[in-house]
């Protein structure tokens, strides 16, 4: 067992959690930062597999224009929601 | 140990989108169904001790041993389709709660 | 109780899956993959159309397909035809949120927070280091990790940090749209170009140069350029779309 490996089991265990958590939490803000973290996490499993073009796409796309989308997304209906 | 963890992601992802009732968090776990089968697909190409498939002054011969390439080309152009549709799914859902004023599919419908 | 069903649903999913995977050679355990048997092999070899011999990084020349990175050289030069397509269908995706969101009367979505000084200023030095590593990253894309599509996002994103730091700021949303149009279009005319010049559709008509070297492989830096601007402006527009609302 290499220090490698221990990463590896470190982050597999890591991603299940927080994609359980993004699921399975009470308030939408909080999933959606689940689901930020849990796409950096990512980022780091396909630098492991040696995958540095899947990496660099997924950290810029996943984690931050997907992350912002949702959030804009719910910024914009909870004002509606107070107007009403 | 990557790869198992990528299909508890696949299975965590069908489980979301069977159980959940907001319209969200079922965008939510098609996403994260979407980074395990990435994961997954990535997975399949990696050999122990390969190199990333690019070559550099470092690793400057094609007869060194590289991880293969196609899954990963792959993996790429379904990332940038995953933010098409995420998008567009998050457009639905704002003009559904323009006419509902709910995200919860079960209290639609009772204006 | 449908919890419950949901629940063995998805375990039998996975009891499949791990079915399908024990003694599978198309799927193997993770890092047992064999690449030489793969096709994978003739892309890394670049001897799709003939055994070249060993390829050299800064020596090679007139190769089949002239990038360093072999992920680019699958992506832009070999299955182009495929990236055509998913820049289609990333071109229908934008247009639809254009059409859901989009209307007559626009104005800008007001954010429950007003952006104070050092954010204003903060943004503006960022957005410039931003907006230049994205076209850095299209640049290189035949040379380093990366390419169109991180790269295009990247400059979106410097766009959506100035929408942060501005509450009034909108794009020039008719600027970027005759951006994206003429980016998609010239990708299809250098395919054309290809199908009459020479004799198939995306045929790289430039020589490849040296392997390695910033002008190098031909078509493919040009094609990424494309891919970049394109990616960038539509994506810039639906930042846009979803930054708006229906105005008074």
């Amino acid at each position: 067992m290499t220090l490698i490996n221990f990463v590896e089991i470190g982050i597999s265990v890591l991603l299940i959690l927080l994609a359980f958590l993004a699921i399975n939490s009470k308030t939408l803000i909080k999933s959606v930062m689940f689901l930020s973290s849990l796409s950096m996490l990512a980022v780091i499993g396909f630098v492991l597999l040696k995958a540095p073009d899947v990496a660099v796409t997924e950290a810029v796309i996943g984690s931050g224009l997907v992350t912002s989308l949702f959030v804009f997304t719910l910024l914009a209906v909870r004002k509606v929601g107070k107007k009403a | 140990m990557l790869q198992y963890a990528a299909i508890v992601l696949i299975m965590l992802g069908l489980y979301g989108l069977l159980t959940q009732r907001n319209i969200i968090k079922i965008i939510i776990s098609l996403n994260i169904m979407e980074i395990g089968l990435n994961l997954f697909i990535v997975s399949v190409g990696y050999v122990e001790g390969g190199i990333a498939p690019i070559l550099t002054s470092v690793n400057n011969s094609s007869s060194l041993v590289f991880v293969d390439p196609l899954p990963q080309a792959l993996v790429l152009t379904a990332i940038v389709i995953g933010v098409g549709t995420t998008a567009l799914g998050l457009a639905l859902a704002k003009n559904i709660y323009q006419k509902y004023g709910t995200f919860e599919i079960d209290e639609m419908g009772e204006e | 109780m449908k919890n419950f069903l949901a629940l063995l649903l998805t375990l039998f999913l996975g009891y499949m899956i791990m079915t399908s995977l024990a003694a599978n050679d198309l799927f193997p355990d993770q890092g047992a993959a064999d690449v030489t048997t793969r096709v994978s092999q003739k892309y890394i070899d670049r001897s799709v159309n003939g055994d070249v011999g060993e390829v050299i990084f800064g020596q090679a020349t007139n190769l089949e397909s002239g990038p360093a990175n072999i992920v680019t050289a699958i992506v832009a030069d070999y299955r182009s035809f495929d990236t055509l397509g998913e820049v289609t269908v990333l071109f229908v995706s934008s247009l639809g949120v254009a059409l859901l969101l989009g209307g007559p009367k626009q104005k800008r979505l007001e954010l429950n927070f007003h952006p104070n000084f050092m954010l204003r200023v903060g943004s503006r030095a960022l957005f410039g280091i931003i907006l230049m590593t994205g076209i850095y990253i299209a640049i290189h894309g035949h040379l380093t990790p990366g390419g169109g599509f991180p790269g295009g996002t990247m400059i979106a994103s410097s766009m959506l940090l100035l929408y942060l730091a501005d509450d009034e700021f909108r794009a020039k949303i008719k600027g970027f749209k005759m951006l994206e149009s003429a980016a998609g279009s010239a990708y299809v005319l250098i395919g054309l170009a290809g199908l009459f010049l020479g004799s198939y559709f995306l045929e790289n008509l430039l020589g490849n140069g040296i392997l390695g070297d910033l002008l190098s492989a031909g078509m493919i830096p040009i094609i990424y350029v494309l891919i970049g601007l394109k990616v960038g402006s539509e994506i810039s527009g639906v930042i846009d779309n979803f930054l708006t609302e229906e105005g008074v």
